[in-house]
């Protein structure tokens, strides 16, 4: 008897721990409340003042009308995951959410988004977004999902006082990877306390090292990650394994933070709100927005930012031409496919994004302003003067692959960069590791081997 | 020869013949007496075996958090259980949850709590009651705070390394150099009071006469406790090698504040190895199945416990 209490002791308890994270949704909201999802974490805290602001804006033009915010607090992949289980049930889903570019097409497989053409059609503001800048939102079948916030380019900022510190002239514009490493070289060699480079990378920064860090490098190399005129993703290349040999570099020959302290989830907010403004990092590979988080409205003002941050072109890997590469992606709000009241959804989406609203976050939160109404508005190009420095790198920049198994497979990367940095295994064994990861994701069919 | 009258002395009853009479009951009222189980029953059904059973089918489709398989997840087959037996971090994931369950668990918290309980009968009281108090701490932090404790003693700046450099000795950044030593060591931290609690209340039901009359009989300190208590609690022994196995293996928070699973795959145990499929790259299916594994896991020492500490019936 005992025996099989204990059995069903064993199953219960195992059970249990399994599936404690089950749990039940509540009631699904009416037609009056739109609920309305999106990020905030560390440094960025803009989205969430905007959306208090457009939420003030929206229930005062439209009575009877509430705006339930919904600011999930997660670090970047988390916040997909999160985001995802909410669209999953009914009782959860947004009206309005948002949306980074790259998931949209596959959020739109995944049916959580609604089409926007038809309000568009009577929008007279889609005029000032630019044909590019539409096609960020848009989905595999041609029509349009999410509407983009501002972009992004990406670039080398460093420190001009402790680069003059250790004898590199400035301005400095590094013309291959090696201008890079060497400068790093010399910073480490002269004062020993500072971290000379920073690249993100690992799985705990996802798509930021993905993107910001392994892309960077490999939209200079003359391979690509997927063919877009075959649809295949490419294996196998040279590219692919220097990109890796930069990250063993920086990470193994000691050139950057501690992979332990890059590991760390919160390296980001860490690095622009303590590590730059305390003079501990020389150069530091990232996004316009970095200086959104010293601004005056940012979460570290840093008044002296503009004196002491400059910014370079990331450069190819050998100088060859254009010189200069960068990486673009940028947000989107999208609605809900689930939405009790999609009329009213679009609302707060356009008033979010009206030119005056758009103006405010895009300078607020650092974006490369995609309405061409903000972007010529002196208001937004004197606010920051590395907005132009920025805007112009949209010439040279390169974008993700548009594919919605696009996700996964840059997923993949940040495994193979981690396993690169803490020295797990060579360039060349994460390289292969990464093709039989893709092989397992998209299938042996839509891969293709690179040309070199 | 009627069946309810006893059998003769010395005749043995005819093979196949009923039992008597007074053992006998009619299912109607067993029935009856059964009713009020009924709602744990359905209870039981749906919260226990629903979820079993959901997350088992699960596990053969290709459920995901995008894309077009989490519109309409697809009946897969066991194809994620053969690309999870092909994936070389899987073999790693179950040594490393293997080597976390047995030092932590087995041997660091049984024999730990154990000792504890042991040396804590044959002492004072004062003694007992700081011990304890101490032991006990860990136990009742919640795990969240014990993980934050934990990361906080082990980091590169904390206060392992702190009090090293205190004493001259060049600390090395633990969680980096020696992930997997650092989370056995924490959850031995958190968990030795349970095991402590347990041998505790076995202990003080083995009646003293026993262990006097072994002490008579010439049996020295050691050979008592290995020839007469151990045998004497070993159903607690089995219950709490059980219970903590599972507790152990279903560790999440603790390994992933501490080390996030790494550095690299380092100590990404399978409850890890499940949450990063699932959620961070968005394979719901595929770490369904590593959860399914996880439980076939906790089933077999389930198993292994009771064939192996069989309790005598009572």
């Amino acid at each position: 008897m005992k025996q099989r209490h204990l059995g069903v002791a064993a199953i219960a308890a195992a059970s249990v721990l399994l599936f404690s994270g089950c749990s039940a949704g509540g009631d699904g909201g009416d037609a009056n409340t739109i609920k309305v999802a999106y990020q905030k974490f560390g440094q960025f805290t803009q989205m969430d003042d905007h959306m208090k602001k457009v939420k003030d804006e929206f229930e005062a033009s439209h009575e009877g009308m509430t705006v339930e915010l919904v600011p999930i607090e997660a670090q970047e992949a988390d916040y997909f995951a999160k985001l995802a289980l909410m669209n999953r049930s009914a009782a959860t889903a947004p009206d309005v959410m948002y949306e980074d570019t790259f998931m949209v097409k596959t959020d739109v497989e995944a049916g959580y988004l609604a089409p926007l053409d038809d309000y568009i059609a009577d929008w007279e503001d889609w005029d000032q977004f630019p044909e590019n800048a539409r096609q960020a939102g848009a989905g595999d079948d041609g029509k349009i999902y999410g509407i983009p916030m501002g972009t992004d380019t990406r670039a080398i900022w460093y420190n001009k006082n402790l680069l003059a510190d250790a004898g590199i002239e400035t301005p400095w514009v590094p013309e291959t990877w090696d201008d890079i490493l060497d400068a790093a070289e010399t910073i480490k060699a002269s004062s020993p306390d500072t971290i000379p480079f920073n690249i993100y990378s690992g799985k705990g920064q996802s798509e930021g090292a993905s993107m910001q860090g392994f892309q960077m490098l490999l939209s200079g190399t003359d391979d690509v990650l997927f063919d877009s005129d075959e649809q295949k993703w490419v294996l196998g290349s040279q590219g692919f394994e220097d990109s890796l040999g930069f990250i063993e570099d920086i990470y193994q020959g000691g050139l950057g933070p501690t992979p332990q302290q890059a590991l760390d989830k919160n390296i980001g907010t860490t690095i622009n709100s303590e590590w730059i403004p305390g003079g501990e990092l020389a150069m530091s590979l990232d996004g316009s927005w970095a200086s959104g988080t010293w601004i005056e409205t940012g979460s570290s003002p840093w008044p002296e930012w503009s004196d002491v941050m400059e910014v370079a072109p990331m450069p190819t890997q050998d100088g060859s031409d254009p010189g200069r590469t960068s990486m673009s992606g940028g947000w989107t709000l999208a609605m809900g496919s689930g939405s009790k009241n999609p009329d009213a959804a679009w609302d707060f989406i356009s008033t979010a994004l009206s030119k005056d609203n758009s103006l405010s976050y895009d300078v607020a939160a650092s974006q490369v302003a995609v309405r061409t109404d903000v972007a010529e508005d002196p208001e937004y190009t004197d606010a920051n003067p590395t907005f132009g420095f920025f805007s112009e790198l949209v010439a040279d920049t390169h974008f993700r692959p548009a594919n919605s198994d696009y996700s996964k497979v840059s997923a993949e990367i940040t495994v193979a960069m981690e396993s690169v940095m803490t020295g797990q295994q060579t360039p060349e064994e994460a390289a292969a590791t990464y093709d039989q990861a893709v092989i397992g994701i998209v299938g042996e069919e839509n891969t293709m081997a690179a040309s070199d | 020869m009627s069946t309810t009258a006893p059998t003769a002395l010395g005749a043995p009853r005819a093979p196949g013949a009923a039992r008597p009479a007074q053992r006998k009951r009619r299912p109607g009222r067993t029935l009856l007496r059964s009713a009020p189980l009924l709602p744990a029953v359905v209870l039981l059904g749906v919260f226990l075996l629903g979820p079993v059973i959901s997350s088992l089918y699960g596990s053969l489709t290709d459920s995901s958090l995008s894309g077009a398989s989490a519109a309409n997840a697809e009946f897969v087959g066991f194809e994620n259980y053969a690309s999870l037996f092909a994936d070389p971090d899987f073999p790693k994931s179950v040594l490393l949850t293997l080597v976390f369950l047995v030092a932590s668990a087995l041997i660091g918290q049984n024999c730990l709590g154990l000792g504890l309980a042991v040396l804590m009968q044959s002492s004072h009281k004062p003694v007992r009651v700081i011990v304890s108090t101490i032991v006990v701490t860990a136990w009742v932090l919640p795990e969240i705070v014990a993980s934050f404790a934990a990361y906080a003693f082990f980091n590169d700046g904390g206060t392992l390394n702190t009090m090293l450099t205190g004493l001259g000795i060049p600390g090395v950044n633990w969680l980096y150099v020696f992930p997997m030593l650092c989370v056995i060591l924490a959850n031995i931290w958190r968990g030795t009071a349970f095991s402590m609690l347990v041998y505790t209340a076995a202990l003080n039901d083995v009646p003293p006469e026993i262990t006097e009359a072994a002490e008579v009989d010439g049996a020295r300190g050691w050979q008592r406790f290995i020839l007469v208590t151990v045998p004497m609690i070993r159903r607690s022994i089995s219950t709490n090698l059980m219970l903590t196995t599972l507790q152990t293996l279903s560790v999440f928070a603790l390994i992933f504040v501490m080390t996030g699973g790494g550095p690299g795959t380092d100590s990404t145990t399978l409850p890890l190895l499940a949450y990063q499929e699932a959620f961070r790259f968005g394979e719901l299916g595929f770490g369904t199945a590593i959860a399914t594994i996880l439980l076939l896991v906790g089933a077999i020492f389930g198993v292994l416990y009771i064939r192996a500490l069989k309790p005598e019936v009572d």
